[in-house]
């Protein structure tokens, strides 16, 4: 069984930037433990020969020709942006002070 | 942060043999993007090549671009890989936001090619480089830092986006450690990449001009005690963008690590940016940060499964390697390996072939490429392949001098007017009067003027010093712009001066 730490919880949180206060340190690993022990029961279940699967249908080689379809004007594509600036998507600050 | 003293290059490789891996990112030259229809155009309007796929919007969907496989098996191909019968895309997390959505779509343990390699030359030596796999991947957008010192990261108030390069295909060729390449190997380095590039060129999957970001290269290096099985800890250079930086990269790292080793002290496994100005690197931990990437195969992608027939097919169609073709044009062109290495440096070979496939002999296709069309390329700053003049043209006006009507020096000039746009060799020896005079009531008169103002030299000439006649010849073709047949001009000045030539 899986056993997710409050250590992992805090890992995963800064590796998704994810601010979390302790008491939701322990609520979440709790949780995600009860969720990966749902989803192991899967593995359970499968044997030798159930391979696994990554998509549901048993498709491959599905691809388009190398041509060229319209684009959304940068207008259309900045139009969901919360700030922009030169025609560019405008985002906070990536590295803190160090 | 500590500085470390240098070891000197010989005193490093006295008690440290090098390890490296090389990891070349190479953008494919496809007309849409990898998993969208989005255009790779250069040069245009800011987010203006996006759709909602390549900006990661809720429920849109990639589709991979039929080209960008073919050309990653191709690839495989020529770097004598195998070719997986089945493999997925994976999706390697990160938060950044060079790309929108929050992943890059990558192959994590199942590359479409493995198992291969490249045989470089280093000094006349063949050297096997191994491939460990080439996989397919896209690009990242383009970030602009604002508020920093000269669009540093560091120090930055705010970032801007531009996403129309993210999701361009690229391959990442990864080779297996380098190793046994003692004191060449940074040259062996260079070597490699630049053999790839050629490689890649031949394929025509891209144009790999590493100046402009197409081919891209990360330089893992560790040093270990000779004799020892081991490998030490490595670091990675990251983004070494032009050849003689990757040798310059592999080098200053080889110092580095001798003298942090020398002093009793441990490489940290880290990420280093190169620095042209000093070919030195510095300690860079930007976004490489978490490599905890969480990879798992992306369910928006079918698997890829080339067939074996498909693979056989694209195998025939891979061009002569060019390492074969540099060995076979250097015996049929009679030139040395330096000679070939200039030619190979100046990006030349192209050109000369198809000059030569024009009707021009070798010598005379090579020396203009070589030599005016290179120096211009040189000026303005372009490829060879950009001059806008056609090897058929470059074949004319060898022509045009091999029958005599011009001389090089007449022929220079047609050249830069085809380069100015004048008109092919014909219209610009037409437009501007460029012939070689040989008729000789025409030459006989500047002849006499030159013999009427250089009474001096005419009277060496006449004393029996025959080599004086140069001085007279240089006036004759001063005075006639270039354009007198010097041969003739010379037999005309002894004629009259009673020199034999
Ligand atoms: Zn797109």
């Amino acid at each position: 069984m899986p056993g997710i730490t409050r250590e992992e919880v805090a890992h995963l949180a800064r590796l998704a930037r994810l601010e979390l206060q302790a008491e939701e340190l322990d609520h979440f690993a709790e949780q995600l433990d009860d969720i990966i022990g749902a989803v192991a029961r899967v593995s359970d279940v499968a044997d030798e020969d159930v391979p696994p699967t990554s998509h549901p249908l048993p498709l491959t080689n599905v691809m388009r020709a190398d041509e060229v379809r319209p684009s959304l004007t940068p207008q259309q594509a900045l139009s969901g942006a919360p700030a922009q600036e030169q025609q560019r998507f405008k985002v906070p600050q990536i590295l803190g002070e160090e | 942060m500590t500085v470390t003293e240098l070891v000197s290059y010989e005193d490093a490789l006295a008690s440290y043999e090098p390890v490296m891996g090389l990891e070349v990112h190479v953008e494919l030259g496809t007309a849409t993007k990898m998993f969208c229809g989005c255009s790779t155009a250069l040069g245009a309007e800011p987010n203006s090549q996006t759709c909602p796929t390549c900006l990661g919007m809720p429920g849109s969907l990639p589709v991979v671009n039929a080209t960008g496989i073919e050309s990653a098996v191709r690839i495989g191909l020529a770097l004598n890989c195998k070719i997986a019968e089945w493999c997925r895309f994976a999706r390697k997390n990160y938060f950044y936001p060079d790309m929108p959505k929050n992943f890059q779509t990558s192959q994590y343990d199942e590359p479409i090619a493995f198992d291969g390699y490249l045989d470089v030359e280093v000094e006349g030596e063949t050297f096997r480089v191994e491939i460990e796999r080439a996989h397919m991947e896209e690009d990242t957008g383009k970030s602009t830092h604002v508020g920093g010192a000269t669009g540093r990261i560091h120090g930055a108030s705010h970032s801007l986006l531009d996403y129309n390069r993210a999701g361009i295909p690229l391959i990442e060729i990864v080779t297996k450690p380098i190793v046994g390449a003692g004191d060449r190997a940074p040259e062996v380095a260079k070597a490699y990449v630049a053999e790839l590039r050629e490689l890649i060129k031949a394929l025509g999957v891209s144009e790999a001009r590493m100046e402009m970001g197409q081919m891209r290269c990360d330089v893992n290096l560790s040093l270990r005690p000779k004799g020892q099985e081991k490998f030490g800890t490595r670091s990675e250079t990251k983004n070494v963008n032009s050849l003689r930086s990757v040798e310059r990269a592999a080098r200053y790292e080889i110092m580095r690590h001798a003298a942090v080793l020398g002093d009793g002290g441990t490489i940290v496994q880290e990420t280093r940016h190169f620095h042209e100005d000093d070919g030195s690197t510095t300690s860079g931990r930007v976004k490489e940060e978490a490599e905890d990437y969480r990879y798992f195969p992306e369910p928006d992608l079918v698997p890829v499964a080339p067939s074996r027939e498909w693979v056989e097919e694209l195998r025939n169609t891979l061009p002569e390697l060019p390492r074969v073709q540099r060995q076979r044009l250097k015996a049929e062109w009679g030139l040395s390996d330096h000679e070939m290495q200039s030619v190979l440096n100046a990006g030349a070979i192209p050109s000369i072939v198809a000059t030569i496939e024009a009707g021009a002999a070798a010598d005379q296709a090579r020396k203009w490429w070589m030599g005016e069309l290179a120096r211009r390329a040189n000026e303005d700053g372009v490829e060879l392949s950009a001059l806008p003049i056609t090897p058929a043209q470059v074949a004319r006006v060898a022509a045009l001098v091999s029958e005599g009507s011009l001389n090089d020096k007449l022929a220079r000039q047609v050249i830069e007017g085809v380069l100015a746009g004048e008109g092919d060799p014909d219209t610009v020896v037409e437009k501007r009067g460029l012939k070689v005079v040989s008729d000789d009531s025409a030459l006989g008169a500047a002849v006499d003027e030159a013999i009427a103002g250089n009474q001096a030299v005419a009277d060496k000439i006449r004393g029996g010093k025959v080599q004086a006649a140069g001085a007279l010849v240089g006036a004759v073709m001063k005075a006639t712009r270039g354009q007198a047949d010097a041969a003739r001009v010379r037999e005309l000045i002894l004629e009259r001066l009673g020199g034999q030539g």
